[in-house]
């Protein structure tokens, strides 16, 4: 084993300033293996008070099998970014090896007999086996970090830009120098002769060559290197390419297996029916009715929600029906209307943390400052998959089958849920129906386990529709309140006090931060815990928060009588933001107020190291009908693995951030949420999505974020291009509150 | 009670309530799970099969209504030659993100072609109104134009 601490940049790990990469290599099944964990610095990681720090753990594996396959297995789990293609892209780089040979093992066997290597797999290691060689890596206090770990391994647009970037590249190049080292000492050349190829070594003056899996086995003697030679950026042919992810062929042909399609021998089906109050708990059941429906086998009282197992999915989800519950308790007088005004009480009252302040924005901005304030509404993930798990559980085991942003994490949860050690469960994670931050929540690993604990056998439990819709954890329902002041056309002075509503994001990522410079600014944080769930949503607090401040910079241009995006570019002096601006401006044919009754709205965020700009084009008919016309990203994302990939995580963010923005909203009455299907809680379709383009800028810089950075600019873009067409100003979301509808 | 139809071109005998959903039914009792469950409303298009020819939602079909006719899924599609045109097209532009709701969208796409080998622009709006959450669309509508095209060659 060997290891290394190399500084690191500022990012969401903000808080720590070295990380400790461990690396360690050995025989597997006659080739070779290589395991990279990405660590906090050592010390911290054995200490007790690890679990605060908020680490992240990374792990790679990398497999060189005697048939020259390379197999990587990848701690991340694929909801439809393709990063496991990008991971996979990266390593075959640093590899030189052959792509064709290159494969992403990310779903687990479907075995539940786990032996003792097993045992200690934790994220997709329960795929395979965790060598022994890695034990010492893994023995770190390893769970009680997996505490600590929120939504980290999937979330955070983080696959390629940490795993990727930080873990395996340098497995693979440091498997490049085992393999060439294992040749050279064969041939007794010196390695610096040899030159790899298509995952072939070869030494040009004896015109000897062999394969990878040829060296595999004498290659796992070495030692692997922490530092070693990665490949400069202009020798990638792998990388930089749109390879066809590999992940496709089962979603075109209806193999591909989601949670929803886990199968499992004498299994049944469960539909659950939770409070329909938020908070509510079971007084009592009557289930006499439900179980003399054919095909209802029992009915479990979990305290909290009431479940039915039945002999199919649609019998147990007709059963619910026949239940008659008394629910207790709960927030039966809850409105969001109450949520919005508790808001207020506590931007006028309770106290502010203060998260950026510079220069004097309070005595700057006197009575003639322009004030706004904002509002967003709850949001719900609606996965196109909805929640479910499959779960068995046994006297002293338990395998889970779900598809989970972090299954870690969900380890984590059973094993206090159960109280069994770590080695009696296995999460076998399936392919993502969608995830966006809702799939790494526990709930639905959690019910799933409880409920076929009660029954006693194999129980796929599904959320309808209506009870993942009304049962989410919402993106959070917030307010924020803007002054400002320009002077002489420049911005004098900005102040921001919003409501955070506790969805958990660290603030090393900034989502607060007012983008453009301005010489006097004040921004203050009030905590407001919601009284509704909230959790991580598609960018998370970006997206309240840039809906808030890029409005409120259009608001401004337009109080300087300035043209809003020269306005920005006139604020920013970063070379990145004004490079996306200025593409931005030449592609989308920028002209706020083209003709009567269309407009174009931009909007510029940097979130998880990616700047995004967008430009929405509108058009609004004379009674308030919204369509959408064109939406033009620009975006640096800088290296950019898989082009093609990238560009549909663009294309996708703008659909969903227009969704939102357009329809979403997710409203409380009398305690229970209102929004229950589609029909409530409307989805662009083909007919009104609009025409998009999307650009990239040509970057220096390592991988930024893809799956969420272009969702947050959307909104606002769109309101400000509204406002140019109408001269009306959207402060509240979605548009429906101003009176507008969407085409 | 029995119910038997013709699945992806081989007859099934089933013994289920006559209410229960096609789409369980399949996915359930004939272990077809290529077919997606979304919103059992009839409202995202997730569940489509072809019934008769007919892309229909199949969360809110009765299997009693289906005694004797031909389904066919999203696994009854490629045959002996390999992927359909739009199976092979949408692999080409690489259009599924998680991929979930793919399957009703390919069988929704296949029947309008099958209806209309040439659909304009409006055609596709007014036939495809199934949900990609993942936000697919703006590779859908070219990819059914050009799935079209592959089609007629
Ligand atoms: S599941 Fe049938 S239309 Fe949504
Ligand atoms: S590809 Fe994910 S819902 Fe369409």
């Amino acid at each position: 084993m060997t290891e290394d601490t190399e500084q690191k940049s500022p990012s969401r790990l903000g808080k720590w300033t070295r990380r400790t990469i461990l690396a360690s290599a050995g025989l597997i099944g006659g080739g070779l293996a290589i395991g990279t964990v990405l660590a906090p610095n050592r010390l911290a990681m054995a200490s007790d008070d690890a679990a605060e720090a908020g680490e992240v753990v990374l792990n790679t594996w990398v497999k060189i099998t005697p048939d020259n396959r390379v197999v990587a297995m990848v701690p991340h789990s694929e909801m439809g970014q393709g990063a496991n293609t990008g991971l996979a892209q990266m390593l075959a780089e640093e590899m030189n090896a052959d792509w064709s040979l290159v494969s992403v093992v990310e779903a687990p066997v479907d075995d539940a007999h786990i032996n003792s290597d097993m045992a200690r797999g934790w994220v997709l290691g329960e795929a395979a086996w965790i060598p022994g060689f890695m034990y010492p890596l893994i023995d770190f206090g390893f769970l009680k970090i997996a505490d600590g770990l929120v939504n980290q391994i999937t979330g955070g647009s983080a696959s390629i830009r940490l795993t990727g970037w930080h873990g395996i590249r340098r497995a693979g190049a440091a498997a490049r120098e085992m393999l060439v080292a294992a040749a050279a000492g064969e041939w007794t050349v010196d390695p610096g002769d040899l030159t790899v190829a298509d995952s072939t070594i070869t030494h040009a003056g004896s015109g000897r060559s062999g394969t990878f899996g040829d060296f595999a086995a004498q290659a796992a003697a070495f030692t692997p290197s922490l530092k070693p030679d990665l490949k400069a950026r202009g020798d990638y042919r792998i990388v930089g390419t749109s390879r066809p992810r590999l992940d496709l062929p089962g979603k075109v042909d209806g193999t591909a297996k989601f949670g929803m399609d886990v199968t499992l021998l004498d299994m049944r089906y469960a539909a659950i029916a939770f409070p329909p109050v938020i908070g509510e708990e079971v007084v009592s059941v009557d289930d006499a009715l439900a179980l003399e429906r054919a095909g209802v086998e029992t009915v479990v009282d979990l305290g909290d929600a009431v479940a039915v197992v039945a002999d199919s999915y649609w019998t147990a989800s007709q059963a619910i029906y026949d239940l008659d519950i008394e629910w207790t308790g709960g927030l039966a007088g809850l409105t969001t209307a109450e949520i919005f005004a508790t808001h207020q009480d506590d931007l006028d009252g309770k106290e502010r943390d203060v998260m950026v302040e510079e220069g004097d924005a309070p005595g700057t901005l006197d009575e003639d400052a322009v004030s706004a304030e904002y509002t967003v509404p709850y949001l719900a993930h609606a996965t196109m998959e909805p929640m479910n798990g499959t779960a068995w559980v046994r006297d002293d085991l338990c395998d889970i089958w779900i598809g989970h942003q972090d299954p870690l994490r969900a380890k984590k949860a059973l094993i206090d849920l159960l109280g069994l050690p770590p080695e009696a469960i296995t999460v076998h994670n399936q392919f993502m129906g969608g995830g966006f931050g809702r799939r790494g929540r526990l709930d639905f690993v959690t019910y799933p386990v409880r409920i076929a604990q009660a029954a006693g056998m194999p129980v796929k439990t599904i959320w309808s529709r209506e009870q993942d819709m009304m049962n989410d954890t919402y993106r959070p329902a917030v307010t924020g309140r803007m002054r400002g002041a320009v002077s002489d056309g420049r911005l004098a002075a900005v102040a921001h006090a919003y409501i955070d509503a506790e969805t958990g994001m660290p603030d090393s990522e900034g989502p607060f931060a007012f983008q453009y410079e301005v010489p006097n600014l004040l921004i203050e944080r009030v905590k407001c815990p919601s009284p509704v769930s909230v959790g991580f949503w598609r960018s998370v607090d970006f997206t309240q928060l840039a809906f808030f401040n890029e409005s409120f910079m259009d608001e401004m241009a337009h109080s300087a009588g300035a043209d809003p995006l020269d306005f920005r570019l006139a604020h920013t002096s970063d070379p990145r933001r004004r490079a996306v601006l200025e593409r931005l401006k030449a592609e989308a044919g920028w002209s706020p107020r083209p003709e009567p009754g269309r407009g174009m709205g931009v909007a510029l965020v940097s979130s998880f190291e990616t700047v995004v700009g967008q430009i929405v084009d509108v058009s609004v008919s004379e009674d308030g009908e919204v369509r959408v016309n064109r939406v033009t990203s620009v975006a640096d994302a800088g290296l950019r693995v898989n082009p093609d990939a990238c560009e549909a995580q663009i294309q996708g963010s703008v659909i969903f951030g227009l969704t939102a923005a357009l329809f979403g909203q997710i409203t409380v009455e009398n305690g229970e949420v209102y929004q229950q299907n589609f029909p409530d809680y409307e989805m662009l379709r083909l007919a009104n999505a609009p025409r998009q383009t999307v650009y990239f800028i040509d970057s220096d810089h390592a991988p930024g974020g893809l799956g969420e950075p272009g969702v947050p600019p959307v909104a606002p873009a769109l309101t400000n291009a509204i406002f140019a067409a109408t001269g009306t100003r959207i402060r509240d979301l979605p548009i429906e509150k101003a009176g507008f509808t969407a085409a | 009670m029995t119910v038997t139809f013709i699945l992806n071109g081989e007859p099934q005998t089933v013994e289920a309530d006559p209410d229960m959903p096609l789409l369980w039914v399949v996915r359930e009792k004939l272990g077809l799970t290529g077919t997606k469950f979304g919103c059992g409303i009839a409202a995202c298009g997730a569940c489509t099969m072809h019934v008769d020819g007919v892309a229909t939602r199949t969360c809110v079909l009765p299997v009693g209504d289906v005694e004797g006719a031909e389904v066919r899924t999203i696994e009854g599609l490629s045959d002996e030659n390999g992927l359909s045109a739009v199976q092979a097209t949408w692999l080409e532009m690489q259009v599924p993100q998680c991929g979930y709701c793919q399957s009703g969208m390919i069988m929704a796409v296949e029947a309008l072609l099958d209806e209309n080998p040439e659909p304009s622009d409006d055609d596709i709006d007014a036939a495809i109104t199934n949900i990609c959450r993942c936000g697919t669309y703006a590779r859908i509508r070219p990819a059914v134009h050009a799935a079209a095209k592959r089609r007629r060659a």
